[in-house]
Order: structure tokens, then sequence, then C-alpha cells
């Protein structure tokens, strides 16, 4: 079943890797003196720092290993998750929705929703926030593990230990500001480890335009097979894609995860903090040339009988998460090898990283200081920031051993989201853009969102009721179920939200000022040469997105 | 992490670039100089596209990259 071997030089570049990020810890510590310093990395991040931490904190290996897999097995459509599903959210939290959240100069998501409502929907918020985050986390920690092991043949316990005690080290240390480091660090690995996949391919091949001749017509387009579900893999109709993934859960994760939200809070002014999510879009836009390119390379050798190369295979079923290992085994020789598996392992550890991370802002701010010790000093905080990172490594290895017992719970992690993120987005879009929403509206709001979605899921997956009430379409598939299911939470929490809000008590003007649009002025401050706008990136990104779906139409 | 003040006593932090050019020339090396060594002594299973050599020219342009991130940033 291994994969790919490693030779001794492949392993010093590991060991190099596994180094340098311990020592990034240790070399940081002296630097991290207060709770600022811990939870937001001083706030004296630039733009850059901030925006690719922003983009790498979503870039886990785990992503590259299934978007991969996932276009082997659709195509170009997989590319929805990369532009429609997160470019316009990106340039909606740079644009419309950061000043709110910097200028309140808040810790937190949920310490948005204290100021904005009151202190019931911050607890509900951070609590849910913080079980998602920790059952993410676990499952990761399951999923790297499991990766290592099939591909590589590592030890399950070994693999998952070295990276869970490794990523508690530096995060202890110094908190928000190694978990950034190494998460830059990540990404230029991610480009230098994996992108030079695509190149060998193409050359293999012989040219983007043969491998798009060598793969099924359908699978080259991104909207042209949108109309009728049975014409495209994923079994999703472009309502689905625009309503679910691009709508609501695209802006639901984007604008309202405190995972990446935490990276441009981090930022050093204003300014910055609203180029961070839109200098993160156009890497965004760009990581379809590691994996849509590399599944389809994977795709056009497979379908070749002379070029030898084939997926691993589970028991007689494709494991499409081995297009991208396969690949790195074809082509990458000894000290490559090395380097992708590097860039591969620091995927997932920055990603362990940035969890841990905002799981110990939420429960320091937002459940300690806020129900358990509302006297604590920021010393103590900063004590509890340390002992949450050790407490949620340690809840993460738990859940972790609990998935490998219990591995399905893989196929909801998607699920996850839906039922935290989707009802949360119309809870801020309400809160910051519509002044008379009420603390008992946002609150119940919230409640009939995640709830709803919740019962949803379970009532499918109980066969209560037909999976078509929810998808409209007589064919879906769980990603459909997943999309449609987010937008109908989005949409009960939005009615209910506003329908609350009509018959209870607002809270005064006064204290809404700087958190809602239409009560915060709008600061004119020196003017900006025409390369310093957000605005002028924003539309620039824009352009792009735009000229990308028209392209692979 | 540029252009933050530091306390007088406590030597200014290095910036992220630097780090990351550490690592990239690091280990842009170590591919290059594996690449040179297969070329010299061959390889017992080559991979596809071997003949082109990719440690070494790959191995070269991270070095190239993280010399400059490493030499702008120290």
């Amino acid at each position: 079943m291994q994969a790919i071997g490693l030779t001794f030089i492949d392993w010093l570049i590991i060991a190099i890797y596994f180094g340098f990020v311990l020592g990034i810890g240790f070399y940081l510590r002296s630097y991290t003196k207060t709770a600022d310093d811990f939870f937001l990395a001083g706030r004296k991040n630039t733009a850059w720092v901030a925006g690719l931490a922003f983009l790498s904190a979503n870039l886990g290996a785990l992503e590259l290993l299934g978007m991969t897999g996932n276009t082997y097995k659709y195509g170009v459509y997989v590319a929805h998750f990369y532009w429609i599903g997160a470019v316009p959210a990106m340039l909606f939290l740079g644009i419309y929705m950061m000043p709110f959240y910097y200028s309140s100069r808040i810790k937190s998501i949920p310490g948005y929703l204290k100021l904005r409502f009151d202190e019931k929907t911050r607890v509900l918020n951070g609590v849910s926030f913080g079980v998602m985050t920790l059952l993410v986390s676990g499952i990761n920690l399951y999923a790297m593990a499991l990766v290592l092991h099939t591909f590589l043949g590592w030890n399950w316990d070994v693999s998952m230990w070295a990276s869970a005690l490794t990523v508690a080290l530096y995060v202890t240390l110094s908190g928000l500001m190694s978990a950034i480091f190494t998460e830059i660090i990540q990404f230029f690995l991610i480009w230098f480890g994996l992108f030079l996949v695509s190149i060998l391919g193409i050359i293999d091949i012989g040219g983007v335009n043969e491998i798009f001749s060598r793969i099924p017509e359908a699978f080259s387009k991104l909207w042209s097979t949108s109309g009728d579900p049975t014409q495209n893999g994923m079994m999703v109709t472009w309502g689905g894609i625009v309503l679910g993934l691009g709508f609501v859960l695209s802006f639901g994760y984007w604008t309202t995860d405190f995972l990446v939200v935490q990276r441009a809070l981090s930022a050093k002014d204003l300014r910055s903090a609203r180029m961070t999510p839109i200098l993160a879009s156009f890497f965004k836009m760009a990581v379809p040339f590691i994996v849509i390119l590399g599944g389809l390379i994977a795709l056009a050798l497979a379908r070749d009988p002379g070029s030898g190369f084939a997926l691993l295979q589970d028991g007689g079923k494709i494991n499409y998460d081995s297009a991208l290992p396969m690949l790195i085994a074809r082509y990458y020789p000894p000290g490559l090898i090395g380097l992708g598996v590097t860039a591969l392992l620091a995927g997932f550890m920055a990603g362990q990283a940035g969890n841990i991370s905002a799981f110990n802002t939420v429960w320091t701010y937002d459940i300690y200081h806020s129900i358990l010790n509302k006297k604590a000093s920021p010393q103590n905080l900063l004590w509890m920031g340390r002992a949450a990172t050790l407490a949620g490594i340690v809840i993460s290895v738990g859940t972790a051993y609990w998935a490998k017992s219990f591995p399905s719970i893989m196929d909801y992690m998607q699920a996850i989201f839906s039922w935290v993120n989707a009802p949360l987005f119309a809870t801020m879009l309400l809160g910051m853009f519509v002044k008379w929403i009420t603390p008992n509206g946002a609150f119940w709001g919230l409640i009939a969102g995640m709830g709803s979605s919740f019962t949803m899921f379970l009532a499918v997956k109980s066969s209560w009721i037909d999976p078509r009430f929810i998808t409209m379409s007589p064919v879906q598939s769980d990603m459909a179920a997943n999309f449609w299911r987010a937008w109908w939470a989005w949409l009960i929490c939005f009615v209910v939200t506003i329908t609350i809000s009509l018959f209870t008590k607002k809270k005064p003007d006064e204290e809404l000022v700087g958190l809602v649009k239409g009560l915060t002025p709008e600061t004119l401050g020196q003017p900006v040469p025409l390369l310093r706008r957000p605005a002028f990136w924003a539309v620039l990104s824009l352009i792009i997105f735009v000229a990308l779906n028209i392209w692979f139409w | 992490m540029n252009g933050q003040t530091e306390p007088k006593e406590q030597k200014k932090m290095k910036p992220i670039w630097y780090f990351v050019g550490l690592v990239l020339l690091t280990m842009g090396v170590l591919v290059f100089l594996t690449g040179i060594f297969m070329l010299v002594f061959g390889v017992r299973s080559p991979t596809a596209l071997a003949s082109l050599h990719p440690n070494i020219w790959w191995g070269a342009i991270m070095i190239v990259a993280g010399a400059v991130f490493f030499f702008k940033n120290r």
C-alpha cells in the first residue's frame, strides 16, 4: 500500500523542518510578553504577513490531498471551492466588514457579538466555535496520521503524537505569533514543494492543451454543466453552487470563522487589516494551479494505459486522495520527495496550530474571562492562554483516537461548518448592517439556525425526510446536501432574527457606534495613493475572478 | 512582523521573511546537492523525467529565492 519511500536526505529535510518550527517557537518566546502578543501577535503585522497567514490557516494538507482527488473525480468543477467559494467573501470581508471588526478592537468574533448584542450571544458562539474547532482539530490530527500511515507507512501513534507535541510546544511558547510564522513558512513550502508536480506533469504530458484533450469534455467546464445536476459529477446545480457554496458557506466561513479572521485582527492598522483578505484572495485564486492541475494531470495519466500511472486502491475502491502522493512518487527523486512530504507535514501542522491558537483565544476571552473569572489580570489571561493551548491539544488527541474508532466522522466535517458558520453569517450580516436588530433576535435566530441545520442533517441521515426536499433536485450528493442545508440554515436564522427583533427591545444607538453601518462615522484619513487603496486591489481581484470564470465557463 | 517598536533592552525581532529565506536556502542547498550527487553517481530506480534532473534546477531556484529573502532581511 505504501506509495512513497524515503531516503536519508528526505528524512534530513523533514528533521530540519521540525527543528526550524521548534527553534522559531523558542526564538519568539522572548518577544511574547503580553496577552496581546500571545493572542493577537502584538497587532503589528504587515498586510503581507497577515494576508499570507490568512490564506495558509485554511490551506491544510487535507485540503490539498482531498481537492486534488476531487478534481480527479469531478474535473475543473472543483475550482468553485477556490473561486466563487472564496473570493467574493474575502473581498466583502476586506471592504465592508473589516472596519467594524478591527476598529472595535475586539479580541475575537464572539467578542464582537458581545459588543453588538449581549453576553449570551457571545457565549453561545464562543462555546459552539470552541467545540467545532476542537472537533475539527482532532479529526485533522486523525486524518494526518492516516495519510502518513497510508502513503509513507509511518506508525499511526508516533506521527500523531510527534506533530501534536511539536504544535503544542511552539504555540504554548509564543501563541499566535509562532502560529503565523509557521503558516507563512508553510505557504512557501507548499508552493516550492508541490507546484513542481504540476510543472513536471505538464512537461510529461506535452502541454496544458494536451492535458485537456485527454480528459472528458465535461471535466473541463466550470459553469456550462451546472444547469443539469446529472451532467456534473458533484450533482450540484448552479443554484446550490451560488446560494449554498458561493454565498452562505463561503461568506459564513471567510467572514465569521475566527480561525481566519484572527489573522486579519493581528494587522498593524486598519488599512493592513482590510488588505489582509484582499491580498489573500489573489493567492487563493492561484491554488488551483497546484490542486486542480495536479488532479487533471493524474486523470490524464490514468486514462493513458501506456503511462503506467494508477491511483491506489482500498478494498477494491479507488483512493482518490492518493492522486497527489502518487504524482510525487512518479516525478520526485530523493531530496524533492523530502521537500514534498515536508510541504504536506507543514500543511497539517500549521492547520493544527491555527485551530489551537483560535481556540485558546476564544476560550480565554469568551468563556474563561467572560464567565469563570471576570477579574482576571492580563498576566492571568496569558497564563490561561498557554494552559488552554495544552488542554486543546490533549482534547484534540483524544478526539483523534475517538475518530480512529469511528472513521465515518470524516464525512461530517463539511456538515459541522454548516451547523455553526452558516447561521452565524446571517447574524453578523444583520448585526453589522441593520441597526434595529436586537440582542434577543440575534440569540434566538442563531439558536434556530444552528438547530435547524443540525435537525436537517439528522433527519436526512436517519431517512426521516427525503433529501430532495432540501436540495430541490431529484438527484443529489452529500456535497449538494451540505450546500443546500447551509442555505436553509442561513435563511431560517435570517428570518427568525428579523421577526424576533421586531418585537423585542433594541440597544440604544449610542451603544452601537463603531459597530453598525449608518451609526459609524466614515473616517477620512490622509489621502492614500491609488496603489495603497484596498478598494483598488479588491476591484483588480474581482476582475481576475470574473475572467477565470469566463475562461473556464 | 515589520515595523514594530521593541523595548530598548531587547534586540529587534527578525522579520518572518528572514526565516522563510533560511528555510528555503537550507532545503534548496540539500535538494541541489542531492541532484548533483545523482548526476555524478546515477540512480538505481529513476523517476519519470529523471533525465531533466529536476532537483538540480528546482534546488537552484530555491537557493536563489531563499538567498534573496535571507540577505535582504538579515
